[in-house]
């Protein structure tokens, strides 16, 4: 077998999305437009955000952008939540909405020919909603459900005893989706001043891709809602600063009759604007992605048989999300599997990377990336995601430059400032307590 | 072209063919991006299954990516992966598939991997010993899930002779016990050519494609395939009740009707029903339906705060399988409840027809899902393959067709015909509480 080369995989660079193919325009009101073509299927995508989010809440309302978000389809003051839902149902449409800890973000598809209907919802939604307390009843009955799941879930445990331990007095430590006590005191007056307060047009970014010509998208867009104003809302806070993390810090959570335990361990990582953000997400791909799951899937699953999935993430983002590993493993196995993790990050911050894994990863970011904008949905992906952190309308024309540009120090240099085998949260969620 | 080969009538032309060897292969060019998706299946599943060796085909797919000798373990994976490339592989109650999605100027790799995989996995002891102890992973990682414990209880509950009695993760004693003996005999008789359909779409010349795969996979020795007849399940008698407990707060109810094969005339008019009665399914690869919000139990059960949320699930399988009905049940509500309202709409089901509306707004749903659903190469490529599965492409071709013509005297009529008490299976998750703790 020939052994692959290294050179870089060369992409037709006017078949990505830049300049000459994306109308982007800001409208009166501040939010930004962005649109492009796609005519090969008769469908179309509207995705974006608006920037009101968990970092909006109170401390005793955790929950409450996300339940507004909920709740801006249960009824308006135009339509009932049965009307809306019949009119977006009965076009064979989707539109929903949801918040993180920065932003809400919506997200709507339909044919071509019902665009129309699916903005006229979207900007109903968004600028009119009535909250009606039934609905909203209702709604807090479905949500407490999700977390008496969450609740069991080994996944989701371990997770928020993550972010627990590694933001300990921040607001990334609170899950967005709240908790039982606060769920249970929200009333129809918060909702109705968290819209008030934090909802408007400001900075809110919208973006349409598929069968529709662009010039036309952004006049609907200015149609339904260039109009909208709200002088009101208010400016997010600021982040506090984030604790350097010192030691192991472990927290075991026992969920009796599981099966399996799930392992979150990592730190607070880079934000999407750190200068080396790119070389740092190279550095993850090597650590617990390429191929089947990096050095870890190598070590974990591949050798050792510990796992069925062991990988890494580096959530990049507005604030400093994490940079973590996360393993679904028998409780008997969990310290092996530790050591092992340890081990590679370890590794990756003493020895780096080799050049021959740089240029593999290299290959995979560049090649891949036309898979990534075959679709609608992720050609708005993309979109959002390079208005949101000012990369530049060119920014996916570039990005094979981008990448090829990125050192084995620049990795190693991202990997130290930010990883340390010694300095770690984990967080276990399993059976019995044998995994300690 | 040569004589056995043909082109479908369908808007964007298929090419059908049939090599030497017995390989089936289909292609269909879509000049949209620059990419291929490549996917090769066996008609080889849980359904080929014998008690003692459940779980074997998805095994023997695990081991499908441990190597060969041109390809050894670590290669693939890195081969893939630095040509832009994703690949992966699924095993169902019918199938096992392989997929590649690769850069078009790239597809070669993935063409040489499959040939080479169909007949040279090497299955070594070592290998196979590890990959046992990630398949109890994967096992122990849905036993976390009450919603996989109770199907599995529902579906070992509606099927007693059939093999579509156990999941396809197979059963975690026979997981201790399979040989690589065991594997590696069940590899040799499935995964021969006259077994395996290979479909490829997307950006590509159809006849310098059939050239390079006959190159490629007409030299694979032609062996007789496996014929394994699964037992046919009798007809069910009289209803049928399971109830799981273990951890947590929420109860579910499963109830489950036995359902059509995917190729039965009733089919289509089952697909209506189910999205009138809990919304309309997707036709995606890893599906994706719209919200129910408008559908008949959302209305009974979530609006009448009974349940947190409501589902249906009808699968497109080589024997007569389930229509599975999904309630979420709320806390301060019972299963039992639930199953009360749930009969409730069971019954205006089969005492008249749907109204012509909802059979309307089907058929638009229907349509919209399908659009969405051709949208990207993978899933076009996907339904080359799959609906051979369990029909043939014209299923694909024209379902949206078939669709329009169901009338609401149709639904009526498989309404009761299929959801008699007598048909199906109840499973009731009932959860015994204990709060977690740190």
């Amino acid at each position: 077998m020939s052994k692959p080369n290294n050179t870089l995989p060369k992409l037709d660079i006017r078949s990505l999305p830049g300049p000459d193919n994306i109308l982007r325009r800001e409208l009166e009101n501040g939010i930004i437009v962005l649109a492009r073509e796609n005519f090969s299927s008769p469908s179309i995508v509207v995705s974006g955000f608006l920037r009101a989010g968990a970092l909006d809440d109170a401390r005793d309302k955790a929950g409450l952008a996300n339940l507004t978000a909920s709740a801006l389809m249960r009824g308006t003051k135009r339509r009932s939540f049965n009307d809306i839902y019949e009119t977006i149902e009965s076009i064979g449409a989707g539109l929903s909405f949801a918040a993180g800890n920065h932003s809400t973000a919506f997200w709507g598809k339909c044919l071509a020919e019902d665009l129309t209907v699916l903005l006229d919802l979207l900007a109903d939604g968004l600028r009119n909603p009535s909250f009606p307390s039934n609905e909203i009843e209702r709604l807090r009955s479905e949500r407490l459900t999700g977390l008496a799941i969450r609740d069991q879930d080994t996944g989701a445990r371990a997770k928020l005893a993550f972010n627990k331990l590694a933001y300990p007095d921040h607001p990334y430590s609170i899950p967005s989706d709240g908790y039982v006590e606060t769920i249970e005191r929200l009333t129809v007056a918060d909702l109705q001043e968290f819209h008030k307060d934090h909802y408007g047009p400001q900075a809110m970014i919208i973006c349409v891709v598929g069968a529709v010509k662009a010039e036309a998208a952004v006049d609907a867009i200015e149609a339904s809602l260039g109009r909208w104003t709200n002088l009101n809302k208010s400016n997010q806070p600021e982040l506090p600063p984030i604790k350097t993390l010192q030691g192991i810090l472990r927290e075991d959570v026992v969920l009796e009759g599981k099966s399996q335990c799930d392992l979150v361990l990592g730190i607070p990582g880079p934000s999407r604007f750190y200068p080396s953000y790119i070389a740092a997400a190279l550095g993850n791909n090597i650590l617990g992605r390429f191929g089947l799951f990096g050095r870890i899937g190598d070590s974990v699953r591949k050798a050792e048989g510990l796992a069925y999935y062991a990988y890494s993430t580096i959530e990049g983002g507005l604030g400093p999300g994490a940079w973590q590993v996360t393993a679904g493993v028998n409780p008997v196995n969990i310290k092996k599997a530790i050591k092992l993790i340890q081990q590679e990050i370890g590794r990756l911050v003493t020895e780096g990377v080799t050049e021959e894994e740089l240029n593999d990863n290299q290959a995979n970011f560049i090649g891949s990336l036309p898979i990534g904008l075959e679709s609608n949905e992720g050609v708005a992906i993309s979109l959002v995601h390079m208005e949101q952190y000012g990369l530049g309308l060119d920014y996916y024309q570039r990005y094979p430059d981008l990448i090829a540009a990125v050192t084995r120090e620049q990795i190693l240099q991202a990997a130290r400032q930010f990883l340390n085998p010694e300095n770690l949260a984990i967080a276990v969620a399993g059976p019995g307590r044998e995994h300690k | 072209m040569n004589g056995c080969d043909r082109m479908s009538d369908s808007h964007q032309k298929v090419l059908q063919t049939r090599l030497s060897n017995g390989l089936e292969v289909r292609l269909k060019e879509i000049h949209t991006a620059p990419l291929i998706s490549n996917w090769i299946w066996y008609r080889v599943g849980s359904r080929n299954e014998r008690p003692g060796l459940t779980g074997i085909s998805h095994w023997v797919e695990h081991m499908q990516f441990k190597g060969t000798e041109e390809f050894p373990e670590g290669v693939l994976d890195r081969m893939i992966s630095r040509n832009g490339g994703i690949w992966n592989a699924f095993t169902h109650l019918d199938f096992t598939a392989f997929m590649e999605v690769m850069p078009a100027d790239q597809i070669d790799l993935a063409l040489r991997l499959e040939a080479d995989r169909m007949a040279n996995s090497l299955f070594k002891p070592e290998e196979v010993n590890s990959e046992r102890t990630v398949i109890i992973s994967e096992r122990q990682g849905q036993e976390n899930q009450p919603t996989f414990r109770l199907a599995e209880k529902v579906k070992a509950a509606a099927y007693q002779l059939h093999p579509y009695h156990h999941e396809v993760i197979g059963e975690m004693a026979d997981l201790k016990r399979i040989t690589r003996d065991n594997l590696y005999a069940h590899y040799r008789s499935y995964y021969v050519p006259s077994n395996a359909i290979l479909a490829l779409a997307g950006d590509f010349e159809c006849q310098a494609m059939l050239d390079r795969i006959r190159e490629l996979y007409e030299p694979l020795t032609s062996r007789p395939k496996m014929d394994f007849l699964a037992q046919i399940e009798p007809p069910q008698q009289r209803e049928r009740r399971v109830t799981v407990n273990g951890p947590g707060e929420t109860s579910y109810l499963e109830v489950a009707y036995h359902a059509p094969r995917g190729s039965d005339p009733d089919f289509m008019a089952l697909t209506v029903l189910d999205s009138v009665l809990t919304g309309a399914s997707g036709l995606r690869v890893m599906g994706g339906g719209l919200s129910n919000k408008t559908s008949r139990l959302y209305h009974a059960l979530v609006e009448g705060e009974i349940a947190a949320a409501v589902s249906g699930s009808l699968s497109t399988t080589v024997d007569p399988y389930l229509y599975g009905i999904w309630v979420t049940v709320r806390p301060d509500q019972t299963p039992e409840k639930a199953l009360d309202v749930l009969d409730g709409e069971i019954s205006r089901l089969i005492d008249r027809p749907v109204a012509a509306e909802e059979v309307a707004k089907s058929i638009k749903q229907a349509r919209a899902l399908f659009a969405y659903g051709s949208e990207s190469i993978t899933n076009q490529a996907f339904w080359l393959g799959y609906s051979e599965m369990f029909a043939d492409y014209s299923w694909f071709e024209e379902y949206l067709d078939r669709i329009a013509e169901i009338s609401p005297e149709d639904v009526h009529a498989v309404a009761q015909k299929y959801l008699n008490p007598a048909n199906r299976v109840v499973g009731i998750y009932q959860p015994v509480t204990e709060k977690a703790h740190v």
